[in-house]
């Protein structure tokens, strides 16, 4: 191919007929050098021929340009012709015929009030996922219960797979964070009680925030991080190859068979998980202890054995199995809110984790205040 | 079909060899596609029709062999030569591949976006013009590709491919998965666009009625090679069990009426 040459518009006048003639490569790379002299070729005679004879090249974009000049000419009542090689009159015509009528328009500007419909609008979206959240929970809470009441309907193979994902393979993450809670606890109850002298009080301090609060909150953040996420991106891809729609065909119910293993699977495993953070958690806090307070491992266990009842093991265990409804149930339920592209996975996975971490946060200071009410 | 007025290979493949581990999918494979024409390359599953099709647009390293499109040696020329030779032609690939979180007007506009200095409402009214050539409604560029059917995102894809106005169109079975009227519309499309852009087609297919249709010459690939090339009327004389089978079974007798007819 040759060097292409510039193209050039030029208009001539002789006995009542102008002459736009054009030349050189009339391409789309040179759309933005030609759009000016073409915009500004406005020859008053009342019949114009438009001459392409001298024209090395040609493409849809320079197509386009005489297309519009010839129909801006033809608007001011000007009587144009084409002149020039078949093809390029063929492809004017194929152009002409595309062009659209008006050019697509831009997005409804945004009035000065559009924020107050902005905020209907987020409110009613809100309050229709809330709903569908909830229709949501029932579904897997009935699809639980049936196969509670039914165990040969469990599907084991499923439920274990996921029991060692969620569960067995979080162990080391969980205790090592258990462990750093509790050596954190001991370091800054230390620094704190010495100046009382109290420091032996630092066996209450890790004790009660350990089991009580911190073991299974922040468990249940890391399995929502960790599964919460996993179960969204896994399902969600699944409704975007349609396995969930050929489930239903099949007369498979997806809650049934995608939901209720994994949940079953969170409901089994972060109690377990809160206990190994429990475990974790009051072993860093003694050995941190011993190292900076000399609070001995003995003496540790020992007042931990009587001052520490059991109850607040219980308070904090008791909750782990609504941190893991929630994170399941909201993790599945973005999951199925899915729609179209592999973007909205990667959107549902984030809202995923977030709305499961704030609604765990959310969750804990009900049952804190609930528990503060009963006087446990 | 329409005369090719001189030889001018715009595709030039020779000695290719692909082969993935032990798996040698082409061997020293020779093939010409000519300027201005609609080629067709056919052959059984797993015979590399789409491996051929990556090799050319650089998708995939072969073995050995060197590839020239517009007569620069895609393989081995400097990154700056490719980049220009990669403007000069566009892809369709069979699902569509358009950016999902892009509107198809988006889509369209990527390319220019990157390659040409033009200011956005120029690139709009262009973008709206190539996305109409391609016989999609305005409607529809403000859509997101997952609200297209699937028809409707292989015309957007291809609008995408033409963005550049390319010299060749690179087609992935474009009419896999489409009805039949629309199978045949999307035909249509192809052989106008072609006559009036005048454009090449390289076109990778397993639709009997599109070889027939709109295909000037088909290269059948079988035995790690371009076993055979030519128009489609010297296909049944072809001694090969494969060519024989696809080109005289029933499907074929019914496409070649069909497109007796409609041509």
């Amino acid at each position: 191919m040759s060097a292409l040459a510039v193209p050039d518009l030029q208009v001539a006048a002789k006995e009542g007929r102008a002459t736009v003639r054009l030349s050189g490569a009339l391409l789309t790379e040179f759309l933005a050098d030609m759009e000016a002299p073409f915009a500004q070729a406005a020859p008053t005679e009342n019949h114009v021929d438009i001459d392409l004879s001298s024209l090395t090249a040609f493409d849809t974009g320079g197509a386009w340009l005489v297309s519009q000049l010839r129909a801006r000419l033809q608007a001011q009542g000007t009587e144009v012709q084409i002149t020039g090689a078949a093809d390029h009159l063929a492809l004017i015509e194929t152009v002409a015929t595309a062009t659209p009528e008006e050019t697509p328009h831009e997005l409804p500007e945004h009035g000065r009030w559009e924020w107050v419909a902005d905020i209907g609008r987020k409110l009613v979206s809100g309050w229709g996922d809330a709903l569908s959240l909830v229709s949501f929970l029932g579904q897997t809470l009935a699809g639980l219960a049936d196969v509670i009441v039914r165990p040969h309907k469990v599907r084991w193979a499923s439920l274990f797979t996921h029991m060692q994902d969620v569960g067995f393979n979080a162990v080391p993450i969980v205790a090592l964070m258990g462990f750093l809670i509790g050596v954190v606890l001991g370091f800054q109850g230390a620094s704190q009680l010495q100046q009382f002298g109290a420091e032996v009080f630092v066996v209450e301090l890790i004790g009660i925030s350990v089991l009580r609060e911190l073991g299974i909150l922040l468990t249940a953040i890391i399995v929502a991080g960790r599964s919460g996420s996993a179960f969204t991106a896994s399902v969600g891809s699944m409704k975007v190859q349609q396995e969930i729609d050929a489930m239903q065909t099949l007369g498979l119910d997806p809650v049934r068979v995608l939901v209720v293993p994994r949940v079953l699977a969170l409901l089994i495993m972060l109690p377990l998980l809160g206990f190994v953070a429990n475990l974790f958690g009051l072993f860093g806090g003694a050995l941190m202890s011993w190292v900076s307070l000399d609070v001995n491992p003995g003496m540790f266990l020992t007042r931990l054995h009587d001052n520490i009842a059991v109850k607040h093991l219980l308070v904090g265990m008791v909750k782990a199995p609504f941190f893991a409804l929630v994170i399941g149930v909201v993790a599945c339920w973005q999951a199925f809110q899915v729609k179209g592209s592999s973007t909205s996975v990667g959107q549902r996975t984030t809202s995923s984790v977030v709305q499961g971490i704030f609604l765990v946060i959310a969750l804990d200071a009900l049952f804190s205040i609930f528990f503060a009410q009963l006087g446990v | 079909m329409s005369d090719i007025p001189e030889r001018d290979a715009i595709i030039k493949v020779r000695g290719l060899r692909n082969q993935f581990g032990p798996q040698v999918v082409h061997n020293n494979l020779d093939l010409d596609v000519w300027r201005g024409e609609v080629l067709g390359i056919v052959g059984g599953s797993g015979t590399g029709k789409s491996v051929l099709l990556r090799t050319i647009v650089g998708l995939n390293k072969p073995a050995a062999g060197t590839i020239e499109v517009l007569g620069t040696n895609v393989l081995t020329a400097p990154e700056e030569e490719r980049r220009k030779v990669e403007t000069r032609w566009g892809v369709a690939f069979q699902d569509g591949a358009l950016f999902s979180s892009l509107t198809v007007l988006q889509n369209v506009m990527a390319p220019m976006r990157e390659h040409l200095k033009l200011s956005t409402n120029l690139m709009k009214e262009l973008g709206a013009l190539k996305v109409s050539l391609v016989g999609l409604p305005q409607l529809a560029c403000d859509k997101l590709p997952s609200e297209l059917s699937g028809g409707m995102r292989k015309r957007a894809a291809l609008a995408r491919a033409l963005a550049l106005d390319p010299q060749i169109v690179f087609l992935d079975e474009p009419t896999a998965g489409l009805d039949p009227v629309g199978a045949a519309a999307y035909d249509d499309l192809i052989g106008e666009l072609q006559r009036s852009l005048g454009i090449t087609v390289f076109m990778v297919t397993h639709d009997l009625d599109s070889l027939y249709a709109i295909c000037d010459r088909i290269a059948v690939l079988a035995e790690k090679r371009v076993l055979v090339e030519g128009p489609i009327e010297t296909m049944t004389d072809v001694d090969h069990p494969w060519v024989q089978e696809y080109f005289t079974g029933p499907r074929a007798r019914a496409a070649q009426v069909k497109g007796i007819g409609g041509a």
